[in-house]
This record gives C-alpha cells, structure tokens and sequence, in this order.
C-alpha cells in the first residue's frame, strides 16, 4: 500500500516537472537582460493568436516570435509600454490582452461571476430565513424510533 | 400558482442550454478584426517576381482590391487556392497576394505549379506587414474599398459559399 502510494507521488512529480519544462520560455533574442525582462513582462500580458491559451513570451509559434521582435524592437525605439500595448491591439483587437480592459462588451464578463455569487447567496440567506420562521409542524417529524438510522444512535 | 415557482429552475436550465448551444457555432479561431472599417495599412513592398519593382498603397488607390495573404508552406492555401485561380479568371476584381514569410523562389515555383491568381504577389519576408494587417492564420483575405478602407476580413481559407454570399455582393456594393 505504502509502495503504491510512493510511487504514485513519484509519477505526480514526474508529470509535474514535464509539465514545467514544456512550458519553458523561449529563449531571449539579444543580450541585454534589462530589455528582455522588459520584452517578456509585456510579452506575458498578451495571447498568442495562433495557439490561443499561451501568452507570445510562453508560444514558440512562429507569430509569437515575430512579435516579440516587434515589441522589441519597440521597446529598443524609447516606445513605452503602453504604446507596445496598443499597437497590437490595433491590429489584433482586445482578444491580444490576456486581462481584458473593463468596458460596454466586457462588463459581463468581469461582473457575470460576482453577480452569480450575490445572487446564489442572496437565494440562500432567503431561503434559510423563510424556513426558519416555518412552526415546526411544517416539517416531517424525525422517525426517532428507526433502528438504523446511524444519525440518532 | 404554486407550482409555478417549480418552473424556475427548468427556465434557467433553458436558458443555459441556449447560450451552450450558441456557444457550439462559434469558432474560437475567428478573433474578429479590429481593423475592419478603417484604412489598410501603409506598405510598400517589392513584387515577388521582380523584386526591384515596389507597391505600395497608394498605387492601389481609387480601385477596390483583394488582399490574399498566402505561403508556399501553408497547406490551407493550398486547398483554397483552386477556387481563387477560378475566381481570378472571371476577373471581377484585382486579386493582390501577400506572400507571407516564404522563400521567394518556393513563392514562383508555387505559383508556377497551382496557377497565378494574383495581379502581382507582394513579398512579405519577415512578415512585418502581415502583423500590420492583423494577420494569424494564413490564409487571410482583405476586401480594401476604393478610398483604401478594410471592409472585409476572411480567415482561413475562402469558400464558394463565402464568395457567392458575402464577397460579390460587397464588391457590388463598394463597385456602384
């Protein structure tokens, strides 16, 4: 049993370490550190189109390449970071950024979850009260005497 | 009256399987184009049969065109390709191609074996002017107007049904 349980630990690690070094970042492309930390940070903020659940720092697609020249390149010109930001979505449209900005079409995408949570709640707590108040004779009385019900023994 | 309330969770329920259901037509490879609307973007590029010739947007000017972007090494192009060599010959509309990151000489020598459906192909090598077009699943395809305004975007490659239904009745429209 204990074997087993070794074993499946080792397997998990295993899995978990490939996973990481898939997942590994491209390499950098020229050798000033600073400039590349600052390539990748914007490079994360943006979703690769072509493999659309990895950001153009993590995708080796041939698209995402070029477009880490392009920021680059960008970055190497005196152009900030937003500017990077929005020259792609210029062309690529708000689907680039992986956190989309808040707006008219996006509004339910941002607040769907939380809306969902205060109304799930608000149901609950109305719910819970409304049964509350309820006199005792509107429930089923429990069956005391049942010799099997585990609860009540 | 009571019994109604129990019909909530059956509505919500349908609700639900509506958007999934909406959800199953759509394809998330389609990123709609922000570019749709406004004006191409400058180029100025060499033709990738004479390389010393350049064009750019400006020359392209006053007419409505197509924008194919195409690659020797794309195999959807491939398939889509037929179809725009048959369209080309009824000459409705100049067809400009954009070779996308290609070889030059594995560009002529594709064209050469699938046919030239192109008024003249614009080499792009590096791809700068495909990130310009927006451009992330070659093949794409741009209908410019005559003042140099995007007014449509394919993605993936063209179908008859996409012509017949979307393209000529828009090139009608941009051409009266």
């Amino acid at each position: 049993m204990r074997s087993l349980l070794t074993r499946l630990v080792i397997s998990l690690a295993w899995a978990l370490a490939c996973g990481a070094c898939i997942a590994a970042e491209a390499l950098p492309a020229s050798d000033n550190p600073a400039l590349e930390a600052r390539v990748m940070k914007i490079s994360s903020e943006l979703r690769c189109l072509v493999c659309q659940n990895e950001t153009i720092a993590a995708s080796h697609a041939d698209l995402a390449v070029d477009l880490r020249r392009q920021v680059r390149e960008m970055l190497q010109n005196g152009q900030n970071e937003q500017q990077v930001i929005d020259y792609m979505t210029a062309r690529y449209g708000d689907f680039v950024l992986y956190r989309p900005p808040f707006k008219a079409l996006t509004a339910l995408l941002w607040i769907g979850p939380a809306v969902m949570v205060v109304v799930g709640l608000g149901t609950l707590f109305v719910v819970l009260r409304r049964r509350s108040r309820l006199a005792d004779d509107a429930f089923e009385p429990d069956d005391k005497d049942a010799p099997n019900d585990p609860h009540l023994s | 009256m009571k019994h109604v309330r129990y019909l909530v969770p059956m509505g919500i329920l349908l609700v639900l399987l509506y958007f999934l259901r909406a959800g199953l037509n759509l394809n998330p490879k389609e990123v709609p184009s922000p570019l749709i609307g406004k004006p191409a973007p400058e180029f100025s590029l060499p033709r990738l049969d004479q390389p010393e010739q350049r064009i750019s947007r400006a020359e392209l000017r006053g007419q409505v065109w197509m924008l194919n972007v195409w690659a020797s090494w794309c195999v959807a192009c491939r398939q889509e390709h037929p179809l725009l060599v048959q369209y080309a010959k009824q000459s409705k509309v100049p067809i400009y191609g954009l070779n996308y990151k290609d070889e030059r000489t594995a560009g002529i020598k594709w064209l050469a074996d699938f046919g030239n459906p192109y008024t003249a192909s614009l080499s792009d090598r590096d791809g700068r002017v495909g990130i310009d077009f927006g451009v992330y699943g070659v093949p794409e395809t741009f209908v410019i107007d005559r003042d140099g305004v995007i007014r449509y975007k394919q993605i993936g490659p063209l179908t008859p049904e996409v012509l017949r239904d979307t393209i000529e009745p828009l090139l009608k429209e941009l051409n009266s």
